[in-house]
């Protein structure tokens, strides 16, 4: 007998749950996605090369993963900050902040991408003043990274909190009575113990924001070779009705994705065995 | 080894049982559901069953088939007794024109331009001599390109010469993502190769030097009328005359004024019956009339009241004033039609590719 099929414990239902999840994930991400090779794979290994590597499509697979690394990067750090405020104190209005941090999620995209865009547009509320200095946001590579930063937010605070709030916090008194300062404390105890829901969440806020399309769309400006994100040239390549030229580049977003989480899942699983030997 | 409580077979067969139910329940859905688009739905004894149309058309033209669905399901009732429901769907016309291809089933479709209504031909869906069905390219009305700037034209817009001037910004969505910002960039086109004695070179000279002026490409034309209207960017808006009338009438006279250039293009958003799907709902008589109407005096009213220009003479005559007259040229004349002129610009490594090479 395998061992990865074998009941490990003693609750029962794992046939039909796992079952359920091998149909389940079939139909709604492995049966859609393999359509997607497919398609793809009606071009020659020519015609595949030649979509990927066209000089807009590569500007744009830059643009994209630039974009979203640094989103993800100031999401990683405000994002943990946002996580700390909500876990370790009680203060008026916790409720409500608590709920914002969702926003980005329960709304849709396109919404808060016209909102960005109307206030850090140069006639806009925040953009006026920032004109004065020289900066332009909306447009530029800067707006996209606005944007993207807005939609990975509650990724790594939604994360790190529960991490938190579980704290046991012996641990910090244990550091103290140890002559440990709050800074070495923050940074040798509690950070290391975080650094795993940190680099899910920064994980999941990289993936969701090379596929956004909705809010980018409106800030970017969409100038060829400098603020196109990769799902414009998805949609272009549509509107040409070239189904395989599209599918191509989604394939290689696709796999880029794939390969970005195994190496953090592989990053994850190094630190929690770190940990544990610890 | 015994121990184990589930092996592979065991495993297998749970997953077969969970398919088969699936499927069993899939099955029974299916039979029960009755297409909504059936004819069959019949109303009031003795009255003819009512019957559903789907136009799936573009953007801008949300508020003009409303009125014209109101309009046509009144007249064909007196007509025929017969009672019409008409649904609209609205998006970009590429996507529109792709989802009627992946099966969304419009018995008409009304979309901007007849390259997205040829993919539906090269794809079966209609023949393809569809265009020569109606009268007048299948385009019941038109429009054509203008300019909308800041009231007072301070910049002193007059003409396509105007745009490529330096420290002129110009607004105009992405011809790769917008049908509607194709018409924009073939009309400066056009002008281009009408003053140079159509020296093909000299027109990508200008257009070149358009687009460096353009600060801001929208994927779509109302994402670029809110760029230039609500942002505040750009001194001119390349838009169709419709959207511009739009854009003046709703946002104010006392902000913007339309300009018309010496020469634009004949702007023909085409209309059809989808063939395959009128023939599977069998509404081919009522999608026909409906198409029709647009051409009779109360359609082309319609199509003057939304800032489109009519076809009928006598109609366009009564409107003067709103559609002021501009040399236009059609597509076919100096394109070659809409499958050309899309491979030569729009596909890649085309013309417009070739504009934004660094």
């Amino acid at each position: 007998m395998r061992k990865s099929l074998r009941n490990r414990g003693f609750l029962p239902g794992f046939g039909m749950t796992m079952g359920y999840t091998i149909i389940y994930l079939s139909l709604l991400v492995l049966i859609p996605l393999s359509v997607l090779f497919l398609k793809a794979s009606t071009m020659s290994w020519e015609q595949f090369v030649g979509t990927i590597l066209d000089t807009r499509v590569l500007a744009s697979i830059r643009v994209s993963i630039l974009s979203s690394f640094f989103a993800a990067c100031v999401n990683a750090v405000f994002g943990v900050l946002v996580a700390w405020v909500l876990a370790r104190y009680q203060f008026f209005g916790k409720r409500i902040i608590d709920g914002i941090v969702d926003l980005p999620f329960a709304l849709p995209t396109a919404v808060g991408g016209i909102a960005l865009t109307s206030i850090y547009a140069e006639n806009g509320w925040l953009g006026q003043y920032l004109a004065e200095w020289g900066i332009k946001v909306a447009y530029t590579p800067l707006g996209i990274w606005v944007a993207l930063t807005f939609i990975g937010l509650p990724f790594v605070v939604r994360t790190v909190q529960p991490v938190l709030q579980d704290w046991d916090l012996q641990m910090e008194e244990a550091a103290a009575t140890l002559g440990a300062t709050r800074w070495s404390t923050f940074i040798r105890v509690i950070l290391p113990h975080l650094l795993p829901a940190i680099i899910t969440g920064f994980a999941l806020a990289f993936a969701r924001a090379l596929g956004e399309y909705g809010s980018v769309v409106f800030i970017s400006g969409n100038m060829p070779l400098k603020t196109e994100i990769v799902p414009l040239l998805i949609m272009t390549k549509l509107e040409q009705f070239d189904y395989a030229g599209a599918t191509a580049i989604a394939t290689v977003m696709l796999v880029a994705s794939f390969v970005m989480l195994l190496i953090i899942n592989y990053l994850q699983w190094r630190i929690n065995k770190f940990d544990a030997a610890r | 080894m015994s121990k184990t409580p589930i092996t592979i077979q065991a495993l297998w067969k749970q997953i077969g049982f969970i398919a088969i139910a699936a499927a069993i329940g899939g099955c029974s859905a299916a039979t029960s559901t009755t297409p909504s688009t059936g004819k069959d739905q019949s109303t009031e004894a003795g009255a003819a069953p009512a019957v559903e149309l789907l136009n799936v058309s573009y953007d801008p033209t949300r508020e003009f088939y409303q009125d014209v669905n109101n309009e046509f399901a009144t007249e064909w009732k007196q007509k025929t007794g017969q009672t019409v429901t008409i649904k609209q769907s609205h998006g970009g016309s590429g996507k529109q024109s792709r989802s009627v291809i992946d099966g969304l089933e419009a018995d008409v479709v009304t979309l901007a331009l007849a390259y997205d209504i040829d993919a539906m031909a090269e794809r079966g869906l209609i023949p393809a001599d569809w265009q020569k069905k109606l009268p007048d390219n299948s385009s019941p009305y038109t429009s054509t390109i203008v300019f909308l700037v800041r009231k007072g034209n301070p910049k002193q817009i007059k003409d396509w010469d105007d745009l490529i001037k330096p420290g002129i910004s110009v607004i105009t969505p992405n011809p790769k993502t917008s049908g509607g910002a194709r018409w924009n960039y073939l009309a400066a086109w056009g002008y281009a190769l009408e003053k140079n004695n159509h020296d093909e070179a000299k027109a990508k000279e200008f257009v070149t030097n358009l687009f460096k002026n353009v600060p801001v490409l929208d994927s779509g034309a109302r994402g670029s009328t809110t760029t230039f209207v609500e942002r505040g960017i750009g001194d001119v808006l390349i838009a169709w005359e419709n959207e511009a009338y739009l854009a003046v009438n709703e946002l104010g006279k006392d902000k913007f004024e339309i300009v018309n250039p010496s020469l634009s293009i004949l702007a023909e958003p085409p209309v059809t019956i989808v063939d395959k799907y009128t023939d599977k709902h069998k509404t081919r008589e009522v999608a026909d009339a409906y198409l029709q109407f647009l051409y009779s005096k109360k359609g082309q009213e319609l199509a003057a009241k939304h800032s489109y220009r009519p076809r009928d003479k006598e109609v366009l005559k009564a409107h003067t004033p709103a559609f002021p007259e501009i040399k236009l040229y059609t597509i076919d004349e100096w394109f070659g039609g809409w499958t050309k002129a899309q491979k030569d610009h729009f596909s890649d490594q085309g013309i417009f590719d070739q504009i934004y090479k660094p």
